[in-house]
């Protein structure tokens, strides 16, 4: 029999309760250490406990970029889980069976009353009585009294059951757990390495000959890779480029990037301030900017809607930040809070009455996040402007396997042009560059003023017309320097064959799912095509876009939002209109066979629009 | 209150002086208040490159470009935010924030009263005249109901705050109301607001001859029985100072006796500091974990982090 080399585990079931996240955690903390590369995204409702979530893990011996809607062996909690919400009048999922790949396995909880007739019988369920095997375990170790203490080991139990059903060597997933409880947590080890075997026995005989797959085995790596998530690449990335400064007001998804950081100040000197609303949130970052610090502020697009007075404020007194970063979810308004969207494109661009310059980039997978957050603070103090970085929540909220993320890699820090005693200093000189040496206050000789009205070069208001137009000039101007400095390598992408015919053209995290995609149609259709991904998104790079966009003689766009905001930017950008746009607004991330099958009947009928949705959970 | 004194300099008025044009209206109370802030800036003796001073939108907003001090002069209704996160980051300075009544207790009301939750340790004088002077004279939170100043089409219907007694609730730690046409008594009130360590909050009530045609000089200064309307609580036997600030009794006691005395208001109205009380700032529930900063240019340490625990916990 052969190896199978990419397998998808989920489990599902009612939030809030601890068992979906740590279950899911525990099980691929320990694939992670065993030397699987784990690509794995949590779904769950604006809710504290009780409503449906799940986590899904693709397990392979390489590196995936996207997740697969099939799964191979399914840990369900509760009923819900398998079946969907199908009784409400707009089901928020329909349940997870129809995923299933033919011969998979439904691990269920023993204590359920599930009535298997009617449903598919191409695959297995099995029910594991997982708090009964954990009480036999403690009875035979002589720690029956333990069990409310070490109930979350009923988790390993499903993870022992899992790794069955998935064929996996039992020995891996053992090795993992040995390294996951280690210090404080090491007198866990061996009683949770017997409960993985435990569930795994169970799960063997229950299979007896339905053993289908045989996930392939791998070595344990000598250094443990990381399981990380968008959300710490970059609180590590804006650590290593010294923020000072961070505020927030809590809001999904941005709320982990600021509690993780919030987790590690007092040990990294870092102020991490809990405000009252966005608009503090902003503000206080640009006081903080101002005063010499490198602030920053994370929220998602509810908070940058309020946000975006103070992005304005620190473009017209050009302080050297904050870097604001959006963590996206699905709106208008509240929208979906807890779902993926790319529709804060639009706002990330124009935030704010007047114009004004300021930088946008747009992050497609984990390691750009790190580049880019990391980036973002120098082109904040280089060019004194606000900068805001654009994620998906896909790329902040779900783990990927990461041997290194490239900290040691990065670019020196660069705090731009300083203030040097020279005689009667002005805060906004002209200069050649536009960009004027700033001072710190606290600096002897330097005093400044700002303000949000025009100003002259000391900095007091104005209502001057030559000064205005030459102010509106000096700071405009610094958007075209960043243009030309700002290497091409940062602003785009092309990955395939440049003189390809097709040409796929997205930002932000379908960057995975389109390359994923784009081998399968290379390896099943024959299509070849390239793709372009636009990262810088202003100043836009209309030389590069022009230019790839230009050559190809068929194009298309993925976007997860409605009207293809990306669209819209490249035509008003270059003039140039792409030839199909494929959008979805579900709420949820384009999965590999969504992305595959609407590339191809794109190609094949050629529609200006198609709108994508499998009605995924 | 980090005084460095390495120049023997003795500094004057004249230091805190920019050179400016200034726009305010003849006679408008702001001068008074300007005045007071650069005297009291003379009477600390603090070099005014150690000075910070954060103001709003409105006539009060304009009050830093004619101070010689760091001046960075902001949103309407956003000064405490931004001058927080300048103290935060940058805590060898003094940080003065400033701003008008609409400025601070309408559309910055959420950061007025957040910002007493903090306890930073820098110092916010309000400019009450209860009007919207720069759009013409609109009715401020603070104009009472029922009364109408010369720009409003009609009495106001909107009860007005108290901002003293708001201002208690929120848990300044300084509270005091001042009168902007005696600059010197406001300067020596000032002066003490800005030693406060903590969020020190003065209401300091202005004329604005332009549009409050109501609360004018003439009208403070009217005496009912041989006694000024305007008195000081220095000259009563008033004691708004909390001696032990472990002591939770007498904290409620001062903050009740406190807010009674803001809601004296008519023949009589107290001027000085109502409510004080020492207690830890943000800073020093921080302090373990603030950026180190270097004094000269104000800029943490922070380029060489060790993150390898960070990155070993994530493994």
């Amino acid at each position: 029999m052969d190896y199978n080399s990419d397998l998808t585990w989920m489990v599902g079931g009612p939030q809030g309760s601890g068992g979906v996240n740590t279950a899911a955690e525990a099980f691929a903390k320990a694939l992670s250490r065993a030397g699987y590369r784990l690509h794995m995204n949590i779904e769950y409702h604006s809710n504290i406990e009780g409503e449906h979530s799940y986590y899904t893990v693709r397990i392979s011996n390489q590196d995936k970029r996207n997740l697969s809607e099939k799964i191979h062996v399914l840990v369900a909690l509760d009923e819900e889980t398998i079946l969907g919400n199908t009784h409400n009048e707009w089901p928020s999922h329909h349940g997870h069976l129809a995923q299933m790949a033919p011969g998979g396995v439904v691990i269920y909880d023993g204590a359920l009353k599930l009535d298997q007739s009617g449903l598919r019988q191409d695959i297995r369920y099995i029910p594991v009585p997982w708090d009964r095997l954990l009480r036999e375990m403690l009875a035979e170790m002589g720690r029956s009294s333990d069990f409310n203490t070490l109930k979350p080991m009923t988790n390993t139990i499903a993870g022992g059951a899992s790794a069955a059903a998935l064929g996996m060597d039992l020995r891996l997933y053992q090795e993992g757990l040995r390294s996951v409880f280690t210090g404080r947590r090491a007198q866990l080890a061996e009683p949770n390495v017997r409960a993985a075997d435990v569930g795994y026995r169970f799960m063997q005989e229950a299979l007896g000959d339905h053993q289908i797959f045989r996930l392939i085995p791998v070595e344990p790596p000598a250094v443990a890779p990381m399981l990380l998530r968008g959300i710490h690449a970059a609180a590590l990335a804006k650590l290593r480029a010294g923020l000072a400064f961070q505020t927030y007001y809590p809001i999904s998804p941005a709320t982990d990037e600021n509690v993780y950081l919030e987790t590690y100040a007092r040990a990294q000197g870092l102020v991490v301030v809990q405000v009252e609303d966005e608009i503090s949130a902003i503000n206080m970052a640009v006081g903080a900017a101002h005063t010499g610090a490198r602030s920053s502020t994370s929220t998602s697009g509810p908070g940058f809607s309020l946000m975006i007075e103070g992005i304005g404020f620190a473009a017209i007194t050009e302080a050297p930040g904050p870097v604001v970063f959006i963590w996206q979810r699905g709106g208008p308004s509240t929208g979906l809070p807890t779902r993926s969207e790319q529709a804060d494109l639009n706002i990330a661009l124009h935030p704010g009455h007047g114009e004004f310059p300021h930088i946008v980039v747009a992050p497609g997978d984990i390691h750009e996040i790190a580049e880019d957050s990391f980036e973002s603070f120098n082109w904040a103090d280089r060019y004194q402007l606000p900068v805001v970085v654009l994620v998906d929540k896909k790329i902040g909220s779900g783990y990927v396997t990461v041997d290194d993320l490239g900290l040691d890699k990065l670019p020196p820090v660069d705090r731009g042009a300083r203030y040097k005693p020279d005689g009667d200093y002005l805060r906004y000189r002209f200069t050649d560059s536009g960009i004027s040496p700033r001072s710190v206050p606290g600096q002897e000789g330097a005093i400044f003023w700002t303000t949000t009205d025009e100003h002259d070069e000391r900095g007091h208001i104005t209502e001057s017309t030559a000064n205005r137009i030459r102010m509106m000039e000096k700071r405009m101007g610094k958007l075209s320097l960043a243009a030309r400095e700002i290497p091409s390598s940062r602003k785009i992408a092309l990955y395939g064959p440049a003189d390809a015919d097709i040409t796929v053209v997205g930002w932000g995290s379908t960057k995975g799912p389109i390359l994923d995609a784009l081998e399968v149609l290379a390896a099943e259709d024959g299509v070849r095509a390239n793709f372009l991904q636009v990262r810088l998104l202003r100043p836009f790079p209309i030389e590069e876009v022009s230019r790839i966009l230009g050559r190809a003689s068929r194009t298309l766009l993925v976007e997860e939002n409605y009207s293809g905001q990306l669209g819209d930017l490249i035509r008003e950008q270059t003039g140039i209109e792409v030839n199909q746009r494929l959008v979805k607004f579900d709420g949820r991330s384009f999965s590999e066979e969504e992305l595959v099958d609407a590339l191809r009947t794109a190609l094949r009928e050629g529609q200006p629009r198609v709108a994508v949705t499998h009605l995924l959970p | 209150m980090a005084i460095i004194t390495s120049d023997p300099k003795v500094y004057t008025i004249r230091d805190y002086k920019s050179p400016v044009h200034n726009t305010w209206c003849a006679g408008c109370g702001d001068f008074g208040i300007l005045n007071a802030i650069q005297l009291g800036l003379a009477e600390l003796q603090l070099p005014p490159h150690q000075v910070a001073v954060f103001s709003g939108i409105g006539c009060s907003g304009k009050a830093p470009h004619y101070i010689n001090a760091f001046g960075i002069h902001t949103l309407h209704g956003r000064v405490l935010p931004t001058a927080t996160g300048g103290k935060l980051a940058n805590p060898e300075m003094t940080v003065i924030a400033v701003g008008g009544d609409g400025d601070g207790y309408g559309i910055g009301a959420g950061y007025f009263v957040n910002a007493g939750r903090r306890n930073v340790d820098l110092t916010y004088l309000v400019f009450d005249n209860e009007v919207y002077g720069l759009t013409k004279g609109q009715a401020a939170p603070t104009m009472q109901k029922g009364l109408r100043a010369k720009g409003m089409p009609e009495p106001a219907i909107q009860d007005s705050i108290n901002p003293l007694a708001l201002a208690i609730a929120s848990g300044y730690t300084f509270v005091a109301r001042g009168y902007a046409l005696q600059p010197k008594g406001l300067a020596t009130l000032i002066a003490e607001a800005v030693s406060h360590r903590g969020t020190a909050f003065i209401d300091i009530l202005q004329t604005c001859p332009y549009y409050n045609d109501l609360h004018t000089k003439e009208w403070y200064s009217e005496v009912f029985d041989h006694e000024p309307r305007l008195y000081q609580l220095d000259d009563t036997d008033y004691d708004g100072v909390v001696r032990d600030p472990t002591n939770l009794d007498e904290i409620v006691a001062k903050k009740v006796q406190a807010m009674t005395k803001s809601y004296e208001w008519g023949e009589r109205i107290p001027l000085g500091v109502l409510y004080k009380v020492d207690m830890a700032t943000y800073e020093d529930q921080l302090a373990t974990g603030r950026p180190t900063t270097n004094g000269a240019t104000g800029e943490p340490n922070l380029w060489n982090r060790d993150l390898s625990s960070l990155l070993n916990a994530l493994r």
